[in-house]
């Protein structure tokens, strides 16, 4: 099938690729783009580990088609921070033991740092019911919830 | 020193920032090809016709491989060789490999596989696990029987007789990465493999053997993988076998991933079973005689069937001694899934049919579930907490389990007593019978679980290791074993045991990627054993190395070596002071090897498993746990609201990491007993072949509040810095989830719940129903 042309924005960079139509924009941001902290654990929708925010919206990337990221703002776990910068939540997690495989933790990062752009001060069942669509087999998310709930405190400028 | 201290997971700051490399992350060469798996549409027959026209001229595909096309062995087993990678003509589940795609992406690879026409010859599969009775569908000649004392006569003269039979269901692993390998040919025939498995070795040798050479033709690397729990124990040699092949045909590298839901329709998942028992108390409570029968389900081919369903065997027991018991087991063959190695091995179906038996006991004889287990457990270990009843003090020692080994350091007593207090238990029973004769729709239970679960592989042979270790001249440090890293944290605690002989930081120690090139013959990363085994061979390793660089400086101090110390990144001998990187570099110009092999052999180990008899494990791990849950009665809805678990991992070697496995382990065990239900129709297909389909617990599962400690102890027996090893004991805690499901109903009849494994919603409905209508 004939490949498009898709222009786009991806954690603040402009890039093009060619994208089949068919395929995912998983599939767009890991084989075209190089972008393979993004990952597919299911292709489904239902585990979260490819979770991308899309013009703001969070999204899973397995259910959304390449072609689709035409003239939008993709935001991936690779723009969340690096080794110098991390973000509060990357710190924290790291701090909390909050990983184990850490197969899930790009998708739960991505996830949970679009909460606290909407929530700055969530409640622990905000967080529980926010994460839900992100499955982790390893960690019995017990200290998830204890690093996200300890970085919003840090973003928040309180001592947790 | 750095053993001991909570450091983060090796890769955590790759992990966090998406760095960190799985299989399907590794840049490829251009020109590699994907493969994709065509799969048996019936569940047992002969294949009449396989016509794979379409699927050849479907869009990029380069060629399509069948049985007759694989040029030496088609086998992937792991044990008897009875599992070919490509059918042989019949089939013998619905999801079994019959040819492989190879084309140039993955998508197109899948695309084909789909358009074979395939017709079959089909028979009556056997499915059930009286149909596998029936038809004496089974592995070994007959069941394996376990027997200590006269159970029989013991039961028929105890004051109460209690008898049931209960199911537990499988369990999928759903591991976040999905099996995946690449294989890259290299000169001359050579292989390299990439493979997300357990077992590089025999990744190795299933793959030396398919391509019809020895092993040092075949070089196998594991970096990490994305989960394991068992499920990439022997899962993954079909993969890695079917890349290689394909990469020695085409010449091209080749990349197989299995997409979830082939993941979950090829692949092997944890045994069920079927446990019928039989059990006689006396009027305090004191088990005298139990008899087993376990049916285990073992799917179409043995892989590790016979020393998961002896594991099971061995843990009938779990916590509890047994004055006369009879074990017999059946390993049945059925046409569905291969079931293979999932954490606990078969232990916590055994482990579960006792605390069955304690439960259903507690009922019967109105006592607290809490201390009618005290009241069977072992003696606690020499040494240990005093508080046991005299007559368990005054008992007669060694106390031995149903296959004849002492058990020493049983420590059981403490944690539970321990755990009792903290968890407030008293108030808290108080409490729910309070909540549940106030409210009459949600019910409260509480439920309490011990674990005892035996460290090292039954199979002794498997219970050894190698490490291989070099200092650079800079004093940097490579390490490299024969563990895997799955998630665990073994690479980091390994890291710090090398740290720690060298008196240095972690952050000096190179951690590398498994590898059969560097260490050969190595187990599976199984069986809890990773840092027991491996920590103890780089510990060798590091002695060997260390032993050296002393000599080296003692001679330039003047005095013996015995007098050089290693720590706080020094090395000092008598009026001699220098950093380690200036004494690896006086050891080097010294023309002194600083590079050695480790090797350790788990001592102790003598284990008949036909008999029965035997010591089969080095030690064993312990823990306990309590569980609080709500049930609503209308629609057997419920949810865990408070666990508190108590966990003995020795003196452990990292107590964050261990922390995280006691955490998820409990997670994982509530997951089986609870919500995780896998359902295959009456044709044997695997219906819960996803996520969307089958449910493990989510964030939103999380009980309100989660308490885990560690237990302040160490190994009495000498492993490595006397810790123990914690990868599947915790996941037992889970059991207490069940248990306290089955408290909660007891007040909707007069009658035992008679719950049946996993209490799905539908499944605790079903309970609440029986009991109400008197059944």
């Amino acid at each position: 099938m004939t490949k498009v042309h898709v222009t786009t924005t991806v954690n603040g960079d402009p890039v093009e690729f060619l994208a089949d139509p068919r395929e995912t924009l998983l599939d767009s941001l890991r084989n075209s783009l190089g972008l393979t902290g993004s990952k597919e654990g299911c292709g489904t929708g239902d585990c979260g580990a490819c979770s991308v925010t899309m013009n703001g919206t969070l999204v899973c990337s397995c259910l959304v088609l390449g072609v689709e990221a035409e003239g939008a703002q993709i935001e991936t776990i690779e723009g969340m921070g690096g080794d110098t910068q991390l973000h509060p939540l990357q710190r924290k997690f790291v701090e909390h033991a909050a990983l184990q495989c850490g197969f899930c933790t790009p998708g739960i990062l991505v996830a949970a740092k679009k909460l606290l752009e909407e929530n700055a001060n969530p409640t622990e069942t905000e967080i529980r019911y926010w994460l839900a669509g992100n499955l982790c087999r390893c960690t019995g998310y017990d200290k998830i919830i204890r690093a996200v709930q300890d970085a919003a405190a840090e973003m928040r400028g309180e001592a947790a | 020193m750095s053993v001991s201290k909570p450091l983060p997971h090796d890769a955590a700051a790759l992990h966090v920032t998406g760095r960190a490399r799985y299989v399907d992350d590794i840049p490829t060469p251009r020109g590699t090809l994907h493969l994709a798996f065509g799969q048996s549409t019936v569940a047992r027959g002969k294949i009449t016709e396989l016509n794979l026209s379409e699927v050849r001229a479907s869009n990029d595909v380069v060629a399509v491989l069948t049985a007759d096309d694989l040029p030496f062995d088609n086998d992937v087993s792991p044990s008897i060789h009875d599992e070919p990678l490509l059918s042989d003509g019949t089939v013998h589940y619905v999801g079994q490999p019959v040819f492989a795609v190879i084309a140039r992406s993955h998508r197109a690879a899948r695309v084909a596989a789909r358009k074979a026409k395939i017709a079959y010859e089909e028979e009556i599969p056997i499915l059930t696990i009286e149909a596998a009775l029936q038809a004496n569908s089974r592995f070994e000649d007959g069941p394996r029987i376990y027997e200590k004392g006269d159970a029989a006569a013991a039961i028929a003269a105890a004051a109460h007789r209690i008898e049931g039979e209960f199911e537990i269901g499988g369990q999928e692993h759903f591991y976040l990465e999905g099996q995946a390998a690449l294989a890259l040919p290299q000169d001359n025939g050579d292989m390299v493999v990439h493979a997300s498995t357990q077992h590089p070795t025999e990744i190795q040798h299933k793959v030396a053997e398919a391509l019809g050479v020895p092993m040092h033709a075949v070089r196998v690397e594991t970096r990490r993988m994305g989960g394991g729990f068992g499920g990439k124990e022997s899962q993954g040699n079909a993969l890695a076998v079917a890349c290689a092949v394909a990469a020695r045909l085409t010449g091209q590298p080749c990349k197989m991933r299995y997409d979830r839901d082939d993941d979950m329709v090829i692949t092997g998942k944890r045994h069920d079973f079927k446990i019928l028992y039989e059990a006689g108390f006396d009027t305090e409570g004191r088990i005298l005689g139990v008899n087993f029968v376990h049916y285990v389900r073992c799917g179409w081919a043995q892989d590790l069937s016979l020393p998961v369903a002896d594991r099971a065997m061995l843990h009938a027991d779990n916590a509890y001694l047994l004055p006369a018991a009879r074990i017999e087991s059946h390993r049945l063959r059925t046409n569905m899934q291969s079931a293979t190695a999932f954490r606990g091995f078969g232990g916590p179906q055994g482990m579960i049919g006792i605390e069955r038996v304690m439960d259903h006991a507690s009922h019967v004889l109105g006592l607290d579930p809490v201390t009618i287990r005290q009241r069977n457990y072992y003696s606690e270990m020499a040494g240990g907490d005093t508080s046991a009843p005299a007559y368990i003090r005054d008992r007669e020692k060694p106390e031995t389990t149903p296959y004849g080994m002492a058990v020493t350091d049983f420590e059981l007593h403490g944690i539970t007593r321990a755990l009792v207090d903290s968890s407030d238990y008293a108030a808290r029973r108080a409490a729910v019978a309070d909540w549940n004769a106030r409210n009459e729709t949600i019910k409260r239970g509480i439920g309490f679980s011990p674990v005892k679960f035996g460290i090292s592989f039954t199979l002794t042979h498997l219970n050894q290791a190698g490490a291989l270790v070099h200092v650079y001249q800079d004093g940097s440090i490579h390490l490299n074993h024969g563990g895997t890293e799955m998630g665990q944290g073994l690479f980091q605690k390994v890291a710090q045991v090398a740290a720690a002989r060298f008196g240095v930081e972690t952050e000096r120690v190179k951690i590398t990627a498994t590898d059969t090139g560097k260490v050969p013959n190595t187990s599976a990363t199984a069986a809890s054993s990773g840092s027991d085994l491996n920590g103890m061979a780089v510990r060798a390793a590091c002695d060997t190395i260390r032993a050296r660089i002393a000599d080296v400086v003692a001679q330039n101090a003047g005095v013996a070596a015995q007098n050089v110390t290693f720590a706080d990144g020094r090395v000092r001998a008598g009026d001699v002071d220098i950093g380690f990187e200036d004494a690896a570099a006086m050891a080097y110009l010294a023309r002194v090897s600083l590079s050695a092999t480790g090797f350790y052999k788990t001592p102790k180990l003598d284990w008949d498993r036909i008999a029965g008899q035997g010591r089969p494990f080095f030690y064993f791990a312990y823990g306990a746990a309590l569980t609080e849950v709500a049930v609503d009665l209308r629609t057997g809805e419920n949810r865990i609201l408070r666990v508190d678990a108590l966990h003995d991992a020795g003196a452990s070697l990292n107590p964050a990491l261990d922390i995280g496995q006691v955490e998820g382990g409990y997670v994982q065990g509530a997951g089986w007993l609870t919500t995780e239900e896998l359902v295959w129709d009456d044709q044997g297909k695997l219906r819960t072949h996803a996520p969307s389909t089958y449910k493990i617990p989510a964030c939103s599962d999380r009980p309100d509040i989660f308490n885990v400690t560690l237990w302040d102890g160490k190994n009495p027996e000498k492993t490595i810095y006397r810790s123990k090893a914690v990868g599947e004991p915790p996941f037992m805690l889970g059991i207490s989830a069940f248990l306290a499901l089955g408290d909660a109903l007891s007040s909707c009849g007069a009658g035992y719940h008679g719950l049946n494994a996993p209490a799905t919603a539908e499944e605790v409905w079903h309970a609440v129903q029986r009991m109400s209508h008197g059944a």
